[in-house]
């Protein structure tokens, strides 16, 4: 995360911008070869490394939650310039005040939490 | 073996996200970060508030261990694997940076405007990262992942849900910079 520049508010800029191939070639490519792992693990129905069957869990149907919740998401992200993951990537790499939207992204997830029932799903 | 001290191309990185992935999913688990803020809240004791913090945090410690991971990754990429931090983005987007203000851009691996300690003597800069943080928190939660869950993992498995999400994430992220932006940097 932290080698690729994902970690990078400017990356994320640049992406929103269309500027740069970089951070779509990133998503892009995992998501080429995700495909590919999933599918292959479905079809061929591999199991773990324990022996179990790998099940994969299907997101409950809604157009609302996933819209709604992705824009507000997608407000943040551009707005921090950092997501769920490589925030505690920059944790390590020293920039304490990333540590502000760590503990605010955990207070949002707190609020959702109180007012998960209120809002339209 | 300098190639290591540069930065990695996507064709690097974007694979080994991928095979962070297939190696979670080897073990049983599922790729999905934005859980671990949900874990978090339920050890701050968030269960006797809401119903849907009650759950036995234990069995998501695998997924604080990735947490972890990320942590000592970034230490051991910022420490030990690179010279030099400039992100060398597009030059167009570096004047349109210095345009907002942001003076920093092209010579720091993040804005030194928003991510450096003096900047935190700036009301400002605390409530451009707090806000940041909570709509990452709550926007997460309500659309029910993150780029991890929804964009990777949803979309490997070819899920609509997640597809809607991230074109919902990609609203978002550019209504707030074509948008809301210019209207306060």
């Amino acid at each position: 995360m932290f080698k690729s520049e994902a970690a990078s508010w400017f990356r994320i800029y640049e992406m929103f911008k269309f500027e740069s191939f970089h951070m779509y070639g990133i998503i892009g490519s995992a998501l080429v070869i995700g495909i590919i792992v999933v599918q292959s693990i479905k079809r061929f129905k591999i199991k773990s490394f324990y022996g179990e069957n790998i099940n994969f869990n299907s997101k409950t149907k809604s157009f609302s939650r996933y819209m709604f919740g992705g824009i507000i998401f997608g407000l943040g992200w551009a707005l921090a310039g950092a997501c769920p993951g490589p925030m505690f990537t920059l944790v390590g790499a020293g920039y304490v005040p990333i540590l502000i939207v760590i503990a605010t992204s955990i207070v949002g997830t707190f609020l959702y939490g109180l007012l998960k029932n209120k809002l339209p799903h | 073996m300098n190639f290591i001290y540069e930065p990695w191309p996507w064709y690097v990185s974007g694979p080994m996200i991928a095979f962070i992935m297939f190696l979670l999913l080897m073990v049983g688990k599922n790729f999905g970060m934005s859980a671990n803020l949900r874990t978090m809240c339920t050890i701050c004791g968030a269960g006797k508030k809401a119903d849907f913090f009650k759950f036995d945090w234990k069995s998501q410690k695998w997924n604080l261990i990735v947490i972890l991971g990320a942590v000592i990754g970034g230490f051991i990429g910022s420490q030990f694997l690179t010279v030099d931090m400039a992100v060398a983005i597009n030059p167009e987007t570096i004047s349109d940076l210095n345009e907002l203000g942001f003076n920093s851009a092209g010579k720091s691996y993040l804005p030194t405007e928003l991510f450096e300690m003096e900047s935190l003597r700036n009301l400002k800069t605390i409530l451009v990262l707090g806000i940041g943080g909570l709509l990452v928190g709550f926007g997460a939660r309500y659309a029910g992942g993150c780029t991890s869950g929804h964009a990777i993992s949803g979309l490997s498995d070819l899920q609509i849900p997640s597809l809607i999400a991230v074109i919902g994430f990609f609203i978002g992220g550019l209504t707030m910079i074509h948008f809301i932006f210019p209207l306060i940097f």
